[in-house]
């Protein structure tokens, strides 16, 4: 009995020294916590869903697509900057087609090599559904990236071609949404990408590590990321679904996290108080309302111009405690594409008087709004706020609030088919692509895509097809410029703020350049003891 | 007693099913569907309509119900929509981390209840018998979404003494309920858990128990010389089989209703589950956490009723 009592101890000795190495291992380890805002773990195989902010965490960090974002600056727009691709070219003879160089040297954190094989294998993953690995998810979440893409063919090696079903000036754009994952990974386990999911390959800075199911999700440094200078400055990363801001808050100030995606407002100053790092950048991210114009109050353009001149803005970015400016425009200003649009100031008796003159007063309408959402900021003290200053100037606003998902729908129907005279329903114009064309052409009203008011302006829709078809980007750029102040000039929307994309960090973290995005790039950030 | 055991798990069948089609019926009338959450506002309407395809979401309503009863019925939950996980282990998962700090706090609840609620009852009027009451009011009053909040500002945040959320630094996975670097992680929920039901039971404990103090055979027993514990101990026994309903009905409650508690922890139990579920209307995990949620609902139930009649004889289960 005493041997057996002495041996219990002597185990449980080992076992005590064996679990303080472990703990040594893990302590000398540098991680990263990140509390996201979403309610669950993004898809991790290759095809986040969660809106940009799946792309920002599950996406750009395990996987590369042809060409990148450029997150290494916080003083200008990001811009797509080769990837996986070094460079690309459209024919000079037959605008309809592209030349791809893939990156060489480049393999999957499985091994599999990277090249035009694995590239066309990818292509076929979202848009060949008799290929073996077609995936309709997959499909459905990178569908938006190769829309425009009518097939690919192999030259050698390193070398595709794409060919676009119309001039598309901005495929880069597109393609930069594309990720690229382990064709040898999927194969190997039969197509199925559940299984896949277990040991999902891409060829990021991130490793996957670990999932726990809706809980976390664990990656680790990929010390071989073909890109030297972004090769991440900490050993693991650990994403946590946290969609409660004051948990957010909590768990940064309680040492649980150490980089807390939108803090809420009024947690701010209290964050700031207990030390922790507050940034904010702006970011093409705009607050406001979707107007339905080809009828209803909102299709004349005086109603229109009445209910922007009616917003007290900087009302609104002092109640957001600052993480916010003043938006007159669908772009964010260090956008190429932002121009001279007219500025509607704040003048309650002009807009009255618009109102007035349209014979519009009181000038009801009917705003559909979200009681949260991604992007959506504080969406119930913002829109009573937005309510209260249209109804001082003659406006009689109801305000039908509904769940998330509700008004995602909403969005998807199109404003003629909701009922809604407009919608509060934040938007990403990360390029020329989201921001201008699809929003403002006429062939993208909904249900086609993005253009949920159903404006239609032939001189924007002369501009649009001749910046998609103009491959010089100089010339694209003035192209989208006028189209972009055309737009502008008729108030389409009505524009409120936008988002200063808040984020607080532990004093341990340095490194973090917040870039105008909505991705973020995690590898510079070092987590100090 | 047996016959009466299966009989009422024979009737739970149709209770489920009842329930399912509830649920299955509240969330087609509810605008919303689970693709639409899933895709970007830029994803083309024929690729949302191929995905609605491959989920069987383009079926009638009918038919999409019976395809997921039949599914079921073969044992298989399905896929969750939001994640493409089976959801029989999501929901088993889910229940695990739910059942377990419902079970503790409501036997926290049940035991401090009955302590206080005698102590009450025996010192009716008196400072004591006022502050239980007190206590009591302020449980059944206090929203437990603000107090899970006040505890992380005051236990998390200022003394740094409690984790403010989640399940500890692996997860539900390497949870251990016994290690107290572990259990730290679900002290906040199970006192914010605990403190309604505490209320409940300890109003109707004191309740009860000062009702069994005045009847006649407690004078008789008084008369007999028993000495004041005796009696005590008999006025309990006595409300036993009321107090034992109770605490099924309030861990029915904790299972179902532990949704604003588990956001504001981000404790990964059924109550978080299905509020993801409804968010993004992800039919196969609603319909799967509901079917486990009223399974173990009516399973609590009918052990609670069983048990009444132990420690009770004169209720007889025939």
């Amino acid at each position: 009995m005493k041997s057996l009592k002495l041996r219990g101890v002597l185990a449980a000795a080992a076992l005590a020294l064996t679990a303080g190495a472990a703990s040594s291992v893990f302590a000398q380890e540098s991680v990263l916590r990140v509390a996201m805002t979403a309610a669950d773990i993004p898809d991790w195989t290759g095809a986040p869903d969660q809106g940009y902010e799946g792309m920002r965490f599950a996406g750009y960090t395990m996987y590369d697509a042809l060409g990148l974002w450029d997150l290494s600056s916080s003083d200008k727009a990001a811009d797509v900057v080769p990837g996986l691709a070094t460079s690309w070219e459209v024919d000079p003879t037959n605008n309809l087609l592209w030349t791809y160089h893939l990156r060489e040297g480049v393999k999957f954190h499985d091994g599999c090599p990277w090249n035009a094989d694995s590239a066309i294998w990818n292509f076929a993953r979202v848009m060949d559904t008799s290929a073996p690995q077609f995936n309709a998810r997959h499909a459905t979440q990178q569908g938006s990236g190769v829309v425009n893409v009518a097939s690919v063919e192999k030259v050698d090696d390193l070398t595709i071609k794409i060919t676009t079903k119309v001039p598309a000036s901005l495929l880069p754009y597109d393609l930069a949404m594309f990720l690229m994952i382990s064709n040898c990974g999927v194969e190997a386990v039969g197509n199925d990408y559940a299984k896949f999911g277990e040991k999902p390959a891409g060829t990021g800075p991130y490793k996957f590590d670990r999932l726990v199911p809706r809980e976390r999700l664990e990656l680790v440094k990929n010390a071989e990321y073909w890109n030297p200078d972004r090769v991440p400055k900490q050993d693991r990363v650990i994403l946590l679904p946290m969609p409660e801001a004051s948990t957010r808050a909590a768990a940064l100030m309680s040492g649980q996290v150490d980089f807390v995606e939108a803090p809420s407002p009024d947690t701010i100053p209290v964050l700031e108080g207990a030390g922790m790092q507050i940034i904010t950048v702006p970011y093409p991210h705009n607050w406001n309302y979707l107007l339905k114009v080809d009828s209803g109050p909102f299709s004349d353009v005086r109603v229109r111009k009445a209910a922007n001149m009616a917003i007290n803005r900087q009302d609104m970015v002092d109640m957001l405690q600052g993480v916010a400016t003043a938006g007159y425009n669908t772009l964010i200003e260090s956008q190429a594409w932002y121009g001279t649009p007219p500025v509607y100031e704040y003048d309650e008796a002009g807009a009255r008087a618009l109102l007035e003159e349209a014979g519009c007063m009181p000038c009801k309408v009917k705003i559909g709004i979200s009681t949260s959402g991604s992007g959506q900021m504080q969406p119930l003290p913002m829109n009573e706020l937005v309510k209260e200053q249209l109804d001082a100037a003659g406006f009689e606003v109801e305000l039908v609030p509904m769940d998330w998902n509700a008004l995602i729908g909403v969005f998807f129907q199109g404003a003629t088919a909701s009922g809604f005279d407009g919608i509060n329903f934040s938007m990403a114009p990360i390029d020329a692509s989201q921001g201008i064309i699809k929003k403002w052409m006429t062939e993208y009203a909904a249900p086609a895509c993005c253009n949920w008011g159903t404006y239609s302006n032939p001189k924007v829709d002369e501009l649009g097809a001749a910046a998609l078809a103009e491959f010089d980007q100089a010339k694209r750029d003035a192209l989208l410029t006028e189209m972009n102040n055309t737009v502008m000039a008729d108030a389409p929307e009505l524009f409120i703020v936008h988002d200063l994309n808040p984020r607080a960090l532990s004093p341990k973290l340095t490194g973090f350049v917040q870039a105008q995005s909505w991705f973020q790039d995690l590898t510079p950030i070092v987590v100090n003891p | 007693m047996w016959m009466y055991a299966l009989r009422r798990l024979i009737l739970t069948i149709p209770i489920l099913l009842g329930v399912t089609i509830i649920c299955f019926a509240l969330v087609q009338i509810a605008p919303g569907d689970p693709i639409t959450s899933l895709v970007r506002p830029d994803t083309p309407p024929e690729q949302i309509a191929m995905l609605r395809a491959y989920y069987g979401l383009d079926q009638p309503v009918v038919v999409q119900y019976f395809m997921w009863l039949w599914r079921v019925l073969q044992g298989n939950f399905g896929t969750s929509i939001a994640n493409n996980a089976p959801v029989a282990a999501e929901v088993m998962r889910a229940f695990a981390n739910t059942i377990v700090i419902a079970l503790i706090s409501v036997v926290l609840a049940f035991i401090v209840s009955l302590i206080l609620g005698t102590i009450a009852a025996l010192r009716q009027g008196g400072i004591v018998d006022r502050l239980v009451t007190a206590l009591a009011v302020f449980g059944i009053s206090v929203p437990t979404f603000w107090l899970a909040v006040v505890l992380v500002i005051f236990f998390a945040v200022n003394l740094n003494w409690l984790p403010a959320t989640g399940m500890g630094s692996g997860g539900s996975d390497t949870f251990n309920y016994f290690d107290w670097n572990d259990f730290k992680f679900a002290v906040m929920p199970i006192i914010a858990l605990a403190l309604p039901p505490l209320a409940i039971m300890t109003r109707t404990t004191r309740a009860s128990i000062s009702e069994i103090l005045n009847q006649d055979f407690i004078q008789t027993l008084r008369a007999k010389g028993l000495s004041e514990f005796a009696i005590i101990t008999h006025a309990i026994r006595n409300i036993m089989p009321s107090a034992v309903a109770m605490l099924g009905l309030q861990l029915g409650y904790l299972i179902g209703g532990s949704v604003l508690v588990e956001t504001v922890f981000t404790w990964p139990g059924t109550g978080a589950l299905l509020n993801k579920a409804i968010l993004t209307r992800d039919i196969p995990l609603l319909q799967g956490t509901i079917l486990v949620l009223a399974g173990a609902f009516v399973l609590i139930n009918l052990v609670v009723d069983l048990a009444q009649s132990l420690v009770d004889p004169r209720i007889k289960r025939t």
